[in-house]
């Protein structure tokens, strides 16, 4: 679905990707893993426009590297940025509005918004609270939503477990599985490895901007590396 | 009492004006982080066209309504030809830039037109005041403050109501995330270029109805109380433009009116201390923006 060859990303005079191939098979979980600043938001930025890379990105057999986020998006993928970043001083409301608003009007996008609050049952309760002031885990659910607002056929979420309570944790991984069932691709970055492994199929991990090692799920949870590197024992 | 009143009115309908043009530079300012030096002579182009307009006996309300358009076509196509090139420049090459417009726009006015003021006659319903009982009142600040308010009315029902004005609010918090919703960049800047262009021309509008007149350079002074304005109030915070721009034009009315004769010349002297005390008090300015960061 996602072929991603020679991929390279600068800052000025900082390479924080280097040669990066990957694929992400329709209908997968792909992870990408790696620790701070190893290149996998760069990765996740170049496919969305949002960094300029060098390399090629071919996307359901179409290139998009060197598009801008905006066509990119209307192609079929999504991100799910680092941090969250809810539209803070915007209602709940209003964030979801804006997420779909450029795909469809009227009629469809109240019915897409209607989904995303059948599917998370906290943004109805939340609808008309301004996003900042929502918890962690609350934010979290709205940027999925809003990403999936756009009706991805791809969508990759940038770090989504970081900084929840182990309960709300197990939410997210839960909803990732049941959006691949729905037939959402997704294209998962990760720091916490031992869950993203659980829920592979396939998965790459990153080291200072090179990729180090890749594999099925359950190979990469078996590696030393993996082992020594991320995993206690 | 009559006095009183009238010098409230004053201070009140500057203070809009103030409010409206702080607003213009604040709108831009939140999206792509320019302060532009650039919106005083969008002013001069709504006076321009309004001037035209009375010149060739137009009637008033569709003179204004061309002279509001051409201020806000002439935003647009000052983003479209200076400053879309000079996106990814940072933000004192875009500082830089829009003086050279400013400065550009300016010569054309005097080579092109006149570097003298051209009158331009009220309306004599403007002229006069108006009669509330006992109280005699200004028209012209009256219009202005009734025009203050259903202009920011009308502003603040745009950013809340629709999805473009949605899209502003989101584009001053986080630019990158709105353009993966696959909102268009461009639009929102163009738009936001034209609103601040539209604002302009109405205060323009307010500033000529005062002063009978228009000329080359008198947009200067009210880009430079609007720059202040903006900073009292929090650049890039749009409550706080316009707060920053009733506390500037109110500052200035009443030390106009209630400092003793000689102290008047040093009026503005007062007005500046009164906004640094502000500064040192909320160096934030009054109501901060939430996100004060890129260019």
């Amino acid at each position: 679905m996602l072929t991603v060859s020679e991929l390279s990303v600068r800052y000025g005079q900082v390479e924080a990707l280097r040669g990066l191939g990957l694929t992400v098979a329709k209908g997968s979980v792909t992870v990408l893993l790696g620790s701070n600043g190893a290149g996998k938001s760069s990765t996740l930025n170049a496919i969305t426009g949002l960094a300029q890379p060098r390399g090629r990105i071919t996307f359901e057999g179409t290139r998009i590297d060197g598009l801008a986020p905006e066509d990119i998006v209307s192609k079929g993928i999504a991100l799910c940025p680092e941090g969250r970043r809810v539209f803070p001083s915007l209602s709940v409301a209003e964030n979801l509005h804006l997420g779909g608003a450029a795909h469809a009007r009227g009629e469809v996008l109240a019915t897409r918004i209607e989904a995303e609050l059948v599917r998370f049952p906290i943004l109805r309760e939340r609808y008309n609270q301004k996003a900042g002031l929502l918890s962690g885990g609350e934010q979290q659910m709205l940027a999925i939503a809003r990403a999936l607002m756009t009706a991805p056929r791809l969508l990759l979420l940038d770090e989504p477990s970081l900084g929840l309570a182990p309960k709300v944790v197990d939410q997210v991984f839960d909803l990732i599985l049941s959006l691949r069932d729905q037939g959402i691709t997704i294209l998962l970055v990760e720091q916490n490895a031992e869950r993203a492994l659980e829920i592979a199929d396939q998965g790459y991990v990153l080291q200072s901007g090179v990729l180090v090692l890749s594999g099925t799920g359950a190979e990469l949870a078996a590696s030393d590396l993996i082992r020594q590197a991320y995993l206690a024992g | 009492m009559d006095i009183l009143l009238q010098q409230v009115l004053n201070a009140v309908s500057l203070g809009g004006i103030y409010a409206l043009l702080a607003l213009g530079l604040a709108v831009v300012f939140s999206i792509i982080g320019l302060i532009n030096f650039a919106h005083g002579e969008l002013m001069t182009v709504a006076g321009y066209a309004l001037f035209l307009g009375v010149l060739f006996a137009v009637p008033l309300p569709v003179a204004v309504a061309l002279a509001i358009g051409a201020a806000a076509m002439a935003a647009v196509l000052t983003e479209r030809l200076a400053f879309r090139p000079m996106r990814k420049a940072d933000a004192t090459s875009l500082l830089l830039t829009s003086f050279a417009v400013s400065a550009i726009l300016r010569v054309i006015f005097q080579n092109g037109i006149s570097a003298r003021p051209k009158p331009i006659p009220l309306p004599p319903a403007l002229s006069g005041s108006v009669d509330l009982g006992p109280v005699h009142l200004g028209a012209v600040p009256l219009a202005s403050i009734i025009v203050t308010m259903v202009s920011l009315t009308a502003l603040t029902l745009f950013l809340k109501r629709t999805t473009m004005g949605r899209a502003m609010r989101a584009a001053a918090e986080d630019f990158q995330v709105l353009r993966l919703m696959g909102i268009r960049a461009n639009r929102v800047i163009a738009v936001a270029f034209a609103l601040s262009g539209a604002l302009a021309g109405i205060s323009a509008i307010l500033w000529v109805a005062q002063r009978g007149s228009v000329d080359p350079l008198m947009g200067f002074i009210p880009v430079l109380k609007a720059f202040v304005a903006a900073v009292i109030g929090g650049l890039g915070s749009l409550p706080g433009a316009v707060a920053g721009g009733f506390v500037l034009g109110i500052t200035e009315v009443l030390f106009q009116a209630f400092l003793p004769e000689a102290a008047l010349p040093f009026r503005d002297a007062f007005v500046l201390s009164v906004v640094i005390a502000i500064l040192i008090w909320r160096p934030e300015g009054l109501i901060p923006a939430k996100s004060a960061r890129r260019s």
